[in-house]
């Protein structure tokens, strides 16, 4: 039986956690409506790059001599996996989710006897596969002293991945990221970065957005498709990062919003026990005057 | 057919200008080249320059100066893919001078070609921005 003091000691510090996990709950629910709008603002671009990209990857794709960033090397021996993850824990699963999609992927390309280059962005991700995929690793990107995610941080890897790329480091670059649905549910997600993915076929979306006219190039197809592709996976990185961010600060609110009610419930059983004692405690004494009293 | 063209112009980050405009003149890869409304539709990369949107004819253009991105002209409109925008406004001549001379000392510097190219292409914007901002 622990003693009154004991108890209330007790009650003191879970209280104060509770404490700091609201506080973190209500930063995160802020940090999180910025980080939305964010994602919503870059949406457009995207959204345009990826019609534009589709329209044109699609008339050149069979030409000889179209880009390697689009068609691909020829062959997929070798892939970069990039795993994008938070620089800070307390947001639940989510890192974990990350790291899971991404382990499995590269076991998968493992056990087809393909080559692996791990490239972290955030350090969560990294402490984890570090344990497991120390030699694999060539590179971690640290976002820690990014305050506001601009399309400059993203650029700037997008630049390391297509220099590695032109370097014949590897063939074929996958981006693991969380995409965000909503505060609770978090989708994570695998997206192809180079080579470009291309839908199947145009399909009728696209033809409306092409206005079904004929369009002049200048310069021609294959230039602009040049000029655009690097573009498009620095595009690809920023979007996926900005995601990211938002479900990380989603899942953050989420992880707190519970550990505060597991506090609350945690405060109401110890004050419970608390109050028992105390009345256990003074019965107790009562008994001892009364008998005392009836001794003499 | 409307005597204004629509527009947009949409940065990595958002969406900077959604509106209608008389005439813009976009500087296009293969030089400048103005859009009027009904516009034959075509596709053009652009080099680091200045765009400049004139809301009314004859009115003073509004200009805004591009890093490079893609310019479509489709039925419905003109739209710009900037890859970043920066207002004339705030320009620091000075400041920008002692960038482009860092640069210029970087690629020489420049150990493998790559780390080059990507200095020379932003040593590009940086001269085209100190021109029209001179």
């Amino acid at each position: 039986m622990p003693s009154l003091k004991d108890l209330k000691v007790r009650i003191k510090s879970v209280k104060s956690t509770q404490k700091i996990t609201k506080a973190m709950k209500m930063v995160a629910a802020s940090k999180l409506r910025r980080a939305q709008e964010a994602a919503e603002a870059a949406r457009p671009y995207a959204e345009r790059m990826e019609k534009v990209l589709a329209g044109l990857g699609l008339a050149v794709k069979d030409q000889p001599g179209a880009s390697p960033l689009l068609v691909g090397t020829g062959k997929d021996d070798v892939e970069l996996v990039i795993v994008a993850t938070s620089e800070r824990g307390l947001c639940g699963g989510f890192n974990t989710n990350i790291v899971k999609a991404a382990r499995a992927h590269i076991n998968s390309l493992t056990a087809a006897g393909k080559t692996v280059k791990i490239l972290c962005i955030g350090k969560k991700g990294y402490g984890v596969l570090r344990r497991e995929y120390a030699s694999k690793i060539i590179g971690t990107k640290d976002l820690a002293g990014v305050k506001r995610l601009g399309f400059a941080d993203a650029q700037a890897i997008a630049t390391d991945v297509l220099d590695m790329f032109e370097r014949g480091e590897f063939d074929v670059a996958t981006l693991f990221y969380a995409k965000f649905q909503s505060a609770l549910v978090q989708i994570t997600t695998k997206q192809r970065l180079i080579p470009a993915p291309l839908p199947e076929a145009a399909n009728e979306n696209m033809t409306d957005e092409l206005g079904g006219a004929v369009y002049e190039y200048e310069p021609d197809e294959s230039a602009i498709l040049d000029d655009l592709l690097p573009r498009n996976v620095a595009v690809q990185v920023y979007r996926g990062l900005l995601e990211n961010a938002a479900s990380e600060q989603g899942a953050r609110m989420t992880a707190m919003d519970n550990a505060s009610r597991n506090a609350g419930d945690m405060i109401d059983s110890l004050t419970l026990t608390y109050n028992r004692t105390r009345q256990a405690f003074i019965t107790k004494e009562l008994i001892e005057i009364i008998s005392g009293a009836e001794a003499l | 057919m409307s005597d204004t063209l629509h527009y947009e112009i949409v940065s990595p980050e958002r969406l900077l200008k959604d509106a209608e405009a008389a005439m813009i003149v976009v500087p296009g890869a293969d030089g400048d080249f103005g859009v009027l409304p009904g516009h034959a539709p075509m596709m053009s990369t652009i080099r680091p320059g200045v765009v400049a949107v004139y809301a009314s004819e004859g009115a003073a253009p509004e200009k805004l100066f591009v890093k490079g991105g893609l310019a479509q002209v489709s039925p419905k409109g003109l739209t710009i893919l900037a890859e970043e925008t920066i207002s004339l406004d705030g320009v620091d001549t000075a400041e920008l001078a002692k960038k482009i001379a860092d640069t210029r000392e970087d690629i020489a510097d420049a150990k493998d070609e790559l780390a080059k190219a990507h200095l020379e292409k932003e040593l590009d914007w940086m001269l085209a921005l100190a021109e029209v901002a001179a």
